[in-house]
């Protein structure tokens, strides 16, 4: 049975890509819930990536019965999230995928909807930021780092994603906290974070901030200098402070969470957060979240709603600063 | 264990039954995602990539390498046949291939374009196995400055695909700059000709350009002169394969291809289509035959930039396999597979995973065999397309165009988009702007916009880094002979042709 399963996976999979489907539908047992997915992105990255793993736990855990999974993407998810306000309203077994760059992007970007209009389901996983320079730099320590910013920000050139992305973010927190003006900072942009890191390895640019999965192999081989980490607390396997112990009092996860559409009733609300809670505490999803760098921060209904708001608010001060809002 | 070791081993891998069978799977997949426009290699990887959960590493890499090389492959049957480039890859070769179709030689242009991207793909291959670590060195040598002079030298196409008249192609290129800045500038995440709707906010996808400039528009100008009685599709003239004379003419451009297409893939932010239009430029200039560019269609047009694109491919896993940088989005994917193995692509790849890079590298030259051997019996089934009378196949053309394009995004605005620049290519072709120049601007203008601007950020304002920097220097120098060149020679020849005793101004 298991066998035929696979096989039915593989084939749904080979033909959907070949009738240009997006529809991912697979059903199984008719004993548990189905649900959909809504990812604001298209395929193959991090939100993409997070709903499919939400997907597989789900069905490998026998939470669910059946699933499929609806892309629509662009512009950091502000194409995605008017259709999911207004077409998914009130469908209780639905899930969106979202998170910190969504927050930006909806700021950034002027966007109509945001995200007080969804229903706050559970924030999931966090990538922290990682602050590195190429092995050749003259930077040991983020105290070198920072005296250069002080000394003269234009002569620092950061690389990092896109500009409003939590890259460019958690620079400009950097800079406000120490004291340099955000506006005068030299940060460049890259589309994908590919670009960014061989600016580095190739000495293109002073440092770089990304996430820290993106650097994590070139540090261990050598090539890049790991100066410190945005996470809360020290992180085991990684040599390197966090923001806060080398002095920068800065704490940022790049977030990802789920939300139901609006409109949706106490019962099913509640329930949907018990499930992904179930899914949240169990192996499988441990396993998933340890292959992919993710760092689990599981928080749950109205306080993840209180974070969301925080975080909004936050973010929106930032870019202000850093000219873009 | 030394290379050799290493790649016998690969195939050792890449030999089993079940190995061999995901290979033909990939390629078989790839070929017909290739030939749908609007279905890339990238989002059919993504969809794909719930299969990491089931099957073993090395197969799910061997599918998705033959998917990726397949791509490759297909997307120039379009571009040929129905003047729809499947990928943004194969938009050159549209220019001479389907004017070859048209006079009866689709036959050998496609034919051409299935040996070249062999010869060029395995030749990109064997480079992956054996140069990899020299070309990455020299790789990570282009920062943005150099990346800029690139650019500039890749404008120099431009002059090979004006056509008739200066003005009106470099209309046409700077109507292809302003399509190209619509979206999100990426430098400042600052909305520009979005006039406030959320779709336009990731700009205009290269394909749905190129598919309602060329086919779209291309439609409406023969349902104009339908009984015109112009225009004639020859199905097929001579042979259905190559000539002695197009086999000659032919593995030149396919090397040259290769030698551009390789090092350009291979650099982070290189790419697929600068190789194209480099090679096109180059094949023109160098051609016994540039009467035949842009009317019945040169070979050397379509060789060139069909290798090209394939050694190209090749060359973006260098990078990959390499230091684990995904330089294209299809390799983004790829390495996003790598993880949920929990393998970490990174610069000890090569060494922690030796087993699976080199059954991938193995199975890539497979993939080259198969899609060859696929590929050509092939040819004679879709010459035959080209005898459908005109009508219905511009109708299915049409068709084929707007599913193509909502397969892209889903999006009705997309659709929009196409009829808009289908209607504005119509115009051009009735007027005489030359269509191509649209979409060597709008691929070209905003990369060299943002390789500039990082390269000033960088440099603090400071603009001598475009030549104090010796790599920028001779691309630039490359450049200014490649425009200036032949206006200096034909000066020269003038004056020795006249004398040296004449003085201009002398009656």
């Amino acid at each position: 049975m298991l066998n035929r399963r696979r096989f039915l996976t593989t084939t749904a999979a080979a033909g959907a890509a070949g009738f240009a489907a997006l529809h991912l539908t697979l059903a199984f047992a008719q004993d548990a819930p189905q649900i959909q997915i809504f990812v604001p992105a298209a395929p193959g990255g991090g939100w993409d990536q997070t709903a499919r793993a939400i997907d597989q736990v789900l069905r490998s855990e026998k939470l669910i019965s059946g699933s499929q999974i609806t892309n629509v993407g662009g512009a950091g998810g502000t194409v995605g999230l008017p259709q999911f306000v207004n077409q998914w309203k009130g469908k209780g077994n639905s899930l969106m995928v979202a998170g910190m760059v969504m927050v930006g992007a909806i700021i950034a970007n002027k966007a109509a909807n945001n995200l007080t209009e969804v229903t706050p389901i559970a924030r999931l996983t966090g990538e922290f930021e990682a602050l590195v320079v190429p092995a050749a730099s003259p930077f040991k320590t983020a105290n070198d780092f920072v005296a250069a910013l002080k000394e003269d920000p234009t002569k620092v050139p950061v690389a990092g994603g896109s500009a409003g992305g939590s890259d460019h973010i958690l620079f400009g927190l950097i800079a406000k906290t120490v004291g340099v003006p955000a506006a005068d900072l030299s940060y460049v942009p890259f589309a994908g974070g590919g670009e960014a890191l061989s600016a580095l390895l190739g000495n293109q640019v002073a440092a770089g901030i990304s996430g820290y999965g993106e650097f994590s192999e070139q540090v261990k081989a050598g090539a890049l200098r790991l100066l410190a980490i945005s996470s809360d607390k020290r992180q085991e396997g990684i040599d390197a402070p966090t923001l806060k112990e080398a002095g920068i009092d800065v704490e940022l996860f790049n977030w990802r969470g789920v939300f139901a559409p609006p409109g949706v009733s106490d019962d099913d609300k509640a329930a949907m957060i018990k499930l992904v809670e179930t899914m949240a505490k169990s192996e499988a999803w441990a396993t998933e979240c340890k292959n992919r760098n993710w760092t689990q921060i599981l928080l749950t209904g109205d306080d993840y709603a209180k974070f969301v708001a925080e975080d909004t608010a936050r973010i929106g001060t930032i870019l202000k600063d850093l000219g873009l809002a | 264990m030394d290379t050799l070791g290493y790649l016998a081993h690969g195939f050792a891998v890449a030999f089993t039954p079940t190995n061999l069978l995901w290979c033909l799977l990939g390629t078989t997949l790839g070929t017909a995602i290739g030939v749908l426009p609007g279905l890339g290699p990238a989002l059919t990887i993504a969809l794909l990539l719930p299969i990491t959960y089931q099957v073993a590493p090395e197969a799910s890499f061997i599918l998705f390498a033959g998917i990726y090389y397949g791509a490759m492959y297909g997307g120039s049957t379009t571009s040929i046949l129905l003047n729809t480039p499947g990928e943004s890859a194969t938009i050159v070769t549209a220019l001479e291939g389907n004017r070859m179709a048209r006079s009866g030689r689709g036959g050998a242009a496609l034919a051409t374009s299935a040996i070249g991207s062999f010869v060029a793909g395995t030749l990109g291959t064997l480079g992956v196995a054996f140069l990899a670590p020299i070309v990455v060195k020299f790789a990570l040598a282009f920062g943005p400055a150099e990346y800029f002079s690139l650019m500039v030298l890749a404008f120099i196409t431009v002059s090979a695909v004006l056509g008739s008249s200066s003005v009106r192609g470099l209309t046409s290129l700077f109507a292809g700059f302003v399509i190209g800045m619509i979206g999100v500038d990426l430098q400042t995440g600052q909305p520009r000709f979005t006039f406030g709707m959320g779709e336009l906010l990731d700009g205009v996808d290269v394909i749905v350009v190129a598919v309602g400039l060329f086919a779209v528009g291309e439609t409406l100008y023969m349902a104009s002169r339908r009984y015109a009685g112009r225009d004639e599709i020859v199905p097929l003239k001579g042979s259905l394969y190559m000539t002695a004379a197009e086999w000659a003419r032919s593995w030149k451009p396919w090397l040259r291809g290769a030698a551009i297409g390789f090092p350009i893939g291979a650099m982070p932010a290189g790419g697929a289509e600068i190789p194209t239009f480099l090679s096109y430029a180059i094949e023109k200039k160098l051609s016994k035959h540039k009467e035949e560019f842009g009317t019945v269609g040169a070979i050397e047009g379509v060789a060139g930039p069909e290798a090209a694109n394939n050694a190209s491919a090749a060359g973006v896993l260098v990078p990959m396999l390499t230091l684990g940088l995904p330089t294209s989005a299809t390799a983004a994917i790829m390495l996003s597979a790598f993880q949920s193995y929990g393998i970490n692509p990174g610069p000890l790849l090569l060494t922690t995973q030796a087993n699976l890079v080199w059954g991938l590298i193995a199975s890539l030259f497979i993939a080259n065999v198969i899609l060859v051997i696929l590929n050509l019996p092939l040819i004679g089934l879709w010459v035959r397309l080209l005898k459908i009378p005109a009508p219905q196949l511009y109708a299915g053309i049409l068709v084929f165009a707007t599913v193509g394009t909502y397969g892209i995004s889903q999006s009705p605005i997309d659709l929009v988009i196409l009829y808009l620049l289908g209607a504005a290519g119509f115009l051009m072709r009735r007027f005489d702007f030359p269509t191509a120049p649209v979409i060597i601007g709008m691929i070209l203008g905003p990369l060299a916009e943002t390789q500039f601007r990082r390269a000033m950020t960088i440099a603090n304002g400071d603009w001598t880094v475009f030549y104090r920097h010796p790599l920028s220097l001779t691309l630039l120098t490359l450049a200014f002979i490649g425009l200036a060149g032949p206006h200096i020679w034909a000066y020269v020849e003038r004056r020795r042709l006249r004398g040296p005793e004449h003085v201009p101004g002398d009656a």
